[in-house]
């Protein structure tokens, strides 16, 4: 049956008044009725639709956004008639100062870094809980990238995990040998021979983590910090430059400006698709990590999980992992991958993930406080 | 109501949207900023609301800021210095120049029309190691390997000169046209040489403009933190770095706002004595 409209309904009733068959009275206490009804109804209507008009999400911005918006983000919004909102961030620090400063609901979804992020998110009472029902394509997933943040939030979820990579060591091989970086491995950073050609990523917790396997410690218990400090002025006065994005990284070792630095891999495996030479290595216990879709508290739940659900999608995952060069969190041996992610740096065919060593984020974000700042007077020649 | 209470009235009904909003956009958020400055960060990144002294404390008794904010008051002098010697003559020449006058004032305006943080940027590729400056002295012969150039504190002055420039040079310009040249042409006439006349009328007819472009260059100098971060090494870093870091890395808005505070607090006091001395008309009229 057709749906009738309300010009339609009112041309009907007038009808039906200009033919006699309803009185006067009649007629205006219809239509005050329909009037007070929509008047009620709409700015109410118009407060409930809006919190499913659109979802915000928040990212790296390039090329994954670009294969989010084509495999994710439209068909999301064909399905369900809710917009998705495409924002970016420079860093997940940036963006933690963004949410802080916004008002509940209006940041969404996020493409979070480490897992000490997402327990920096949830000890700042910013997590949700999400329900896995509503994300079948969960299942997918590589059980112990989800176990660690059921870890931090209680069993629950607040997230669902997306990727894989290492921060390791790069180096340009017309400069320094395969051989040389498998007998320096993290110790080539500090090396005297190579000044003012150094490079490091200008992020504390990264320069920590190498200051630590450069003095021989566990990256994730360190018990001679002032030992690992003196690494990190070492490794500061033979630097060139403390680079602050994956752009900067890549123009400085693709410009030579440096030979040898840490590097994210998915940044380095696009430099060697470009045609450098440029090498790259993990060190034992190199920095492992992986990224997630966050979902803040007081994002429209269900709208969320569904998109969730819709970047999660193998195809989807697939085709942001082949744009960013970093492994999907999909399980290879779930999911057919493809070509490409098999020969992406840190991909583990098993779906174990033995070999990587991730940060603990009891113990980062336990000293978050005093060792950001910290570094940030060491990192100024102090 | 009487004539001259409506006629007192009227210049404060014409200012009340510029108050309103100076009030709105400036004076309440550093209200919020005063405020946030006596709070404390806890170990999560949660602020604690109160009144504490910490983060003044801190930021008053620590060398470390003290330190930074000498270099960083050194670096905006030095580039104020380098923008003096280098836009007044330009300047001279602009005001001096018949004819193409509106064109060359257009070309100093040019780099205005291109972000602030590309034309920093623009350094690596003239200065880096395979940047235009080492590959012209390689094809040359002039050096068989690259020079590194880039990242210490000469680029970082380098870069804030860039950005600096054009504001002294249209602060001086602004003043020298506003000299009547007849002075010089009497000064001449009684005998002065034209250096004598520049010496003992013109430059001293322009020092306000001058002194309107050195504070320009200084306060923007001494605010700035991209160009550190872009063509700075390790090292390199000024007093808004500090503020960045302690707001965004380590999510410490109360020292953050209690740094932010102190700067503007210094640069705050120059402007004042500026003005105490020379009055803000001039660097209006630059502004302009």
């Amino acid at each position: 049956m057709k749906k009738m409209d309300n010009t339609t309904r009112y041309e009907r009733l007038r009808e039906r008044y200009m033919n006699g068959d309803l009185d006067r009275r009649s007629f205006l206490g219809l239509i005050g009725a329909a009037g007070l009804a929509y008047g009620v109804q709409t700015p109410f209507a118009k407060y409930a639709h809006a919190a499913v008009e659109q979802v915000r999400f928040d990212g790296w911005g390039g090329v994954v956004s670009e294969a989010f918006r084509e495999h994710a983000f439209d068909p999301y919004t064909k399905a369900t008639g809710i917009n998705v909102v495409d924002g970016t961030f420079g860093g997940g620090d940036e963006y933690l100062s963004r949410v802080k400063a916004s008002q509940e609901g209006e940041y969404n979804i996020a493409h979070l870094s480490g897992v000490f992020d997402y327990a920096r998110y949830h000890n700042l009472g910013l997590s949700s809980t999400l329900n896995e029902d509503n994300i079948p394509n969960l299942q997918y997933v590589i059980p112990k990238l989800v176990d660690v943040f059921r870890k931090v939030t209680d069993g629950k979820l607040s997230c669902v995990p997306y990727d894989y990579g290492t921060t390791g060591l790069a180096y340009n091989r017309k400069h320094i040998s395969d051989e040389e970086m498998k007998e320096k491995g993290a110790k080539i950073l500090i090396d005297e021979k190579l000044k003012g050609k150094i490079g490091g990523w200008g992020d504390w917790r990264t320069r920590i983590w190498f200051g630590s396997l450069q003095t021989d410690q566990d990256p994730n218990g360190a018990t001679d910090m002032e030992a690992v400090w003196d690494a990190i002025r070492k490794h500061r006065d033979l630097s060139l430059k403390y680079w602050s994005s994956g752009a900067e990284l890549m123009s400085l070792l693709a410009e030579e400006e440096i030979y040898v630095t840490e590097g994210w891999s998915g940044r380095i495996y696009a430099l060697q698709e470009q045609g450098h030479d440029i090498g790259y290595m993990d060190p034992p216990n190199g920095y492992g990590w992986q990224e997630c879709l966050f979902v803040i508290k007081g994002s429209p739940m269900e709208a969320c999980e569904e998109l969730l659900n819709f970047m999660l999608e193998p195809a989807t995952s697939i085709a942001v992992a082949e744009g960013q060069n970093y492994p999907p969190a999909l399980d290879p041996t779930k999911v057919e991958l493809g070509d490409k992610i098999p020969t992406l740096p840190a991909f583990d065919p098993t779906g174990t993930l033995d070999g990587l060593t991730f940060a603990d984020p009891e113990y980062w974000n336990g000293h978050e406080q005093e060792w950001s700042k910290q570094f940030g007077r060491v990192q100024k020649g102090y | 109501m009487s004539v001259e209470a409506r006629e007192a009235r009227q210049p404060w009904i014409l200012l009340s949207p510029a108050l309103g909003a100076v009030t709105l956009l400036l004076f309440v958020p550093l209200a919020f900023i005063l405020v946030y400055s006596f709070w404390l960060r806890t170990a999560t990144g949660a602020d604690q609301v109160g009144f504490y002294l910490e983060n003044w404390r801190e930021a008053l008794s620590d060398a470390f800021y003290r330190d930074i904010l000498i270099n960083t008051l050194k670096i905006a002098a030095i580039t104020t210095i380098v923008c003096a010697l280098m836009g007044y003559p330009a300047a001279y020449f602009i005001a001096r120049s018949k004819g193409n006058k509106a064109i060359l004032l257009l070309l100093l305006m040019l780099p205005f029309w291109i972000s602030y943080i590309i034309r920093t940027m623009s350094w690596i590729n003239i200065l880096g190691v395979s940047g235009a400056f080492n590959s012209a002295l390689m094809t040359l012969g002039v050096i068989s390997e690259p020079i590194q150039m880039l990242y210490n504190e000469t680029t970082v002055i380098l870069g804030l000169v860039h950005f600096l420039l054009p504001f002294m040079v249209l602060n001086v310009f602004v003043s020298l046209e506003g000299i009547d040249t007849n002075l010089e042409d009497a000064a001449n006439s009684l005998g002065a040489t034209k250096w004598q006349s520049f010496l003992q009328v013109t430059l001293p007819l322009s020092l306000p403009g001058l002194a309107a472009g050195g504070l320009l260059c200084f306060v923007l100098g001494a605010g700035t933190y991209i160009t550190p971060i872009v063509l700075g090494g390790p090292t390199d870093a000024m007093f808004a770095n500090l503020v960045f870091e302690a707001i965004i890395t380590q999510l410490n808005w109360p020292l953050g706002s209690a740094l932010s505070l102190m700067l503007l607090a210094v640069l705050g006091t120059l402007v004042l004595i500026y003005n105490r001395y020379l009055g803000m008309a001039q660097l209006m009229k630059g502004l302009g």
